[in-house]
């Protein structure tokens, strides 16, 4: 029997788990926290479908009962060597273990919004990025700005940490575009008073049900898209805030003052997948993320032979996106090791 | 009196010579403004000008500068120069002792041992001619120096050297020629008469032993004078025009004259002063990103041979790093904003739209803060500095909290000199009229400017890092040192733009622990940000910023402080360690409150790395 070992047990590393399982094969899968999940686990609902986030996760914890494979939580990998074919892995945890094949699933991070400094996170008080909104609609509380007061308008602004050569990421994050639809939605629902604008600079509605989402956030909603990447932003005494920007469809130049900022950051691939890079000995691409050796037919294929790839590890992916690359990930592995 | 036709390549030559640089340097004063005139007249029977003749014995003749800076090389420089004007000088005084007159022509002194053919009989006499041959003997090490250098430069403690061009090769190699034939002339001429001194007289007798120095003492000679005629022609179009130039730019200086905002006399001077020595490359951070032919030795070389690009002339952070390095003192980033403003054509800049309105203030506001635009970008800098206002219990007015006009200065840097003019006059209408005394400024580029080319009489321009001091000193603000170790970085425009470097570092001190570092101050890096080069590519600026904080790294600090706005939004972005303007700092001591901006466990927990084979 061979065995796989997974690094990260997110929604691709679980799943790529439970597909390799189900092929026959042995597989432990490695997690730093304490669950499973990943960063699912912070948000409320998915888009396009506000389908509960908690059902995925739900599904990815049926599989971790039922299935046959182990998890090691709270567990990082220290060292990686390759002997004869094999891998024998040191964790942090002072594990050994041998392994046939490994995968790597460390997805991604969250662009830190400070970084971003001209739109105040974390020193204005209601500036707050999507990531934290998720939050708010999970617990469920009230939604409210400055004196307890409900929030009369809001911005959202797009592309922050993505398609930026100042803050040094020039790829596109993917999601934002359609999660700052969906979440102006969800707003508009809990506060059919306020008056929501998303700021962008182009609107990818990439997925299925995405473009119609869109229009439906516009006729049905009435939120306003403008065209326009915020410049900067400065608080009020009132804690309201002063936002600048240009409307690049009518080229003039705009000022307003919103309650609320939401800002969309994009993704990262951050030091868990900056670390597997290291100990696995393989490369990243300029944006950080790993290397796979051909877009079209081998999305899974690291450069060493015998490390596969899973997951938004390789670039910025939605959950729906993460599962079927999980599958494929699954599959070529099964595949690699029947042929050696 | 005796004379010989070989005498007169080096006499036309330097008869040339005189009658060029009376002109050209005559056009240059001519030119100068009225002003710079009168500094002159004003100046010129003070003791600026024993001021100046000072600096041109320790500078032009001694290069105490270089000496600093290298060793080796200040030798190399001191020889030649020192040790030329030593033997021209020394050997007038032989002719004038020998005729007994102060009319001797200069051939007669610089031939002497040609036309006197009998040996020195007094003791004067003797030593003079002793000292001519050590003289000598002191140049000619200087050239041969100066040869090992342009076989390899790296050998002086130089990356670099610099490209020479046709007249530069002429005057070269004739004045690396002129020491030797000199030698071989007068030591020949030795073996002949038997009039040498302690070198020559050997070296000629051994010469008349195995080479028939009778038939060759003409030829040498005629290729002394020859050389020497050579290299005064070749001297206007080569670099060795600064030998003159520098004389007449050091007396100028001292008079107080400065490079104006166009193209003048003055500049024209400045840029013939220079004398290629390379030594700014060796400081220059674009060469970092490989761009190796912007610098200034090659701007103000361009400048005057009049071929100078755009693309030279404006991919330049004008960080002025290499300014305090040259030897010659030129002022390097002015001439270069000359250049700038005379290149660029007015661009969009009726600033029409721009209204003055009222400026309705409360009788007792203390400050004016103007932010910039830049500090408009790092809110954190502008928070902090309210707060502080709050906790002094200082009444400001914020001059740019909603709308105002840019300061000016990134026009400026590009040339845009007389739309720039058009927004300073705005705001420096609006300041007036406020009739505040106190303006804090928390941008260094905006201070700059606002410092220099506004005209606000009676009124104290700061920027926050002198003002933070002052009320520490008034005892409005309380102290609480941080258990932080800081590095701090100089801002290009702050600390060598405007001499401030001292009042940072006071204020880190009373708020933290400072870590002093080996490239700071005048030698301090640039973030490589900086707004001046338009030519620059991102990741070429990237790359300069990292090598810069790989250094600051490496004295493992706790945060890197800075004063500027811009150095903090490129650092920010590398990720790579904390940083903070100083008023972040300030105000995160009052409030005891020690935020980090980046997870500061990155650089210590390292994993362990295994490389495959």
């Amino acid at each position: 029997m061979k065995h796989i070992v997974i690094i990260g047990g997110g929604i691709a590393g679980i799943e790529t788990a439970s597909a390799l399982t189900d092929t026959g094969h042995w597989v432990t899968v490695i997690e730093k926290e304490a669950q499973v999940g990943g960063k699912l686990n912070n948000w409320s609902c998915l888009f396009p479908t506000f389908t509960p986030a908690e059902k995925i996760i739900d599904e990815l914890q049926d599989k971790c009962r039922n299935k046959d494979f182990s998890i090691l939580n709270k567990t990082e990998v220290r060292t990686i060597h390759r002997q004869n074919g094999k891998f024998s892995i040191e964790t942090s945890n002072d594990h050994k273990l041998e392994a046939d094949a490994i995968v790597v699933a460390t997805g991604y991070e969250l662009f830190d919004a400070r970084r971003k400094e001209e739109y105040g996170y974390k020193i204005y008080d209601h500036v707050i990025t999507s990531a934290d909104l998720e939050e708010l609609f999970k617990t469920g509380n009230d939604i409210t700005v400055a004196e307890g007061k409900h929030p009369k308008r809001i911005a959202f602004v797009h592309c922050v940490g993505s398609r930026d050569e100042k803050s040094g990421n020039h790829y596109c994050s993917k999601v934002c575009c359609i999660t700052s639809v969906k979440q102006a939605i969800e707003l508009k629902k809990r506060l059919p008073e306020a008056e929501i604008y998303c700021f962008y600079m182009d609107l990818r509605m990439y997925g299925k049900h995405f473009e119609e989402l869109y229009r439906e956030a516009q006729e049905k909603y009435d939120i306003q898209f403008i065209r326009g990447r915020l410049s900067e932003a400065s608080e009020k005494i009132n804690k309201s805030l002063l936002i600048k920007s240009e409307d690049t469809l009518s080229g003039r130049p705009l000022k307003m003052n919103v309650d609320l900022l939401i800002l969309l950051a994009g993704m990262e691939a951050g030091k868990g997948t900056a670390a597997a890079s290291e100990t696995c000995g393989i490369g990243c691409e300029e944006s950080g993320f790993l290397k796979t050796t051909d877009s079209f037919l081998k999305s899974n294929f690291s450069e060493q032979e015998g490390i596969f790839l899973a997951g938004s590890c390789t670039a910025p992916m939605s959950v729906n996106d993460t599962i079927l690359h999980a599958r494929s990930a699954a599959m070529e592995v099964n595949g690699w090791l029947r042929s050696h | 009196m005796e004379t010989t036709p070989f005498i007169w390549p080096f006499t036309i030559g330097l008869l040339f010579i005189t009658c060029f640089l009376v002109i050209i340097i005559g056009i240059w004063i001519s030119s100068l403004s009225h002003i710079d005139k009168s500094r002159i007249i004003h100046g010129i029977l003070t003791p600026k000008s024993w001021l100046a003749l000072r600096e041109i014995v320790l500078e032009s003749l001694l290069h105490r500068k270089i000496f600093r800076k290298n060793v080796v090389l200040g030798y190399m420089h001191m020889s030649l120069a020192l040790g030329w004007f030593l033997l021209i000088v020394v050997g007038h005084i032989e002719a004038w002792i020998h005729y007994r007159t102060f009319f001797v022509p200069a051939y007669k002194a610089i031939f002497m041992r040609y036309f006197i053919t009998g040996p020195s009989t007094t003791l004067s006499g003797k030593i003079l001619a002793a000292s001519m041959d050590l003289l000598l003997l002191f140049v000619l090490s200087g050239v041969a120096l100066a040869c090992c250098k342009r076989l390899n430069s790296q050998l002086f403690g130089l990356k670099k050297t610099t490209r020479l061009k046709i007249g530069d090769r002429i005057a070269l190699y004739a004045l690396w020629l002129i020491f030797p034939l000199r030698f071989l002339a007068e030591s020949v001429s030795a073996g002949i008469h038997h009039n040498g001194s302690l070198i020559s007289q050997p070296t000629g007798q051994l010469l008349a032993s195995i080479l028939p120095v009778k038939s060759l003492e003409m030829p040498l000679w005629w290729a002394y004078s020859g050389t020497l005629g050579l290299f005064f022609f070749a001297l206007p179009v080569s670099r060795y025009m600064h030998i003159p130039v520098e004389a007449v730019l050091i007396f100028l200086r001292n008079y107080g004259i400065k490079v104006q905002k166009r193209i003048g006399g003055y500049s024209r001077i400045q840029v013939y002063s220079c004398s290629r020595c390379g030594i700014c490359l060796d400081s220059c951070q674009m060469a970092h990103v490989d761009i190796k032919d912007t610098q200034s030795v090659y701007v103000l070389k361009h400048i005057r041979n009049k071929n100078l690009t755009d693309e030279k002339l404006f991919n330049c952070l004008l960080c002025g790093r290499c300014q305090p390095d040259c030897p010659v003192g030129l002022e390097l980033n002015n001439l270069r904003l000359t250049q700038r403003i005379e290149s660029t054509k007015e661009y969009n800049s009726s600033y029409d739209y721009l209204k003055n309105g009222n400026v309705a203030i409360s009788p007792q506001t203390e400050v004016i803060y103007f932010a910039g635009c830049m500090t408009h970008l790092t809110p954190a800098i502008i928070k902090s500095m309210k707060e502080i206002f709050t906790v002094a219990s200082v009444k400001y007015w914020f001059m740019d909290e909603d709308k105002t006009a840019c300061c000016g200065r990134p026009l400026m840097q590009v040339g845009q000199y007389e739309a720039a003019k058009k927004l300073i006059e705005h705001n420096r209408e609006r300041i007036l009229a406020s009739g505040v005394k106190k303006l804090v400024v928390s941008c260094p580029i905006c201070y700059k400017v606002i410092n220099e080319d506004y005209a606000l009489p009676g009124i104290t321009v700061m920027h926050h890092s002198g003002y933070l001091l002052g009320l520490l000193a008034d005892k409005r603000l309380p102290v609480n040192k941080l258990s932080l170790q800081v590095v701090y970085h100089d801002p290009c425009e702050l600390g060598r733009g405007s001499g401030i470097y001292h009042q940072p570092r006071l204020l880190l001190d009373e708020y933290a622990t400072l870590i002093p570092m080996k490239n700071e101050k005048e030698a301090s890096y640039c973030c490589g940000g900086g707004l001046a080069n338009i030519k620059i590519q991102m990741n070429e600026r990237n790359q300069i910023r990292d090598k810069a904080l790989d250094e600051y790294l490496a004295y493992q600090p706790d945060m890197l402080a800075t004063a500027c706005p811009l150095c903090k939004k490129i650092f920010a972005k590398s990720n790579k360690l904390p940083i903070h303007d100083i008023a972040e700092i300030v105000y995160m001591a009052i409030r005891q409150n020690i935020s980090m901006t980046q997870d500061q466990t990155i650089n210590k927990k390292k994993i362990e790395i295994e490389i495959w084979k």
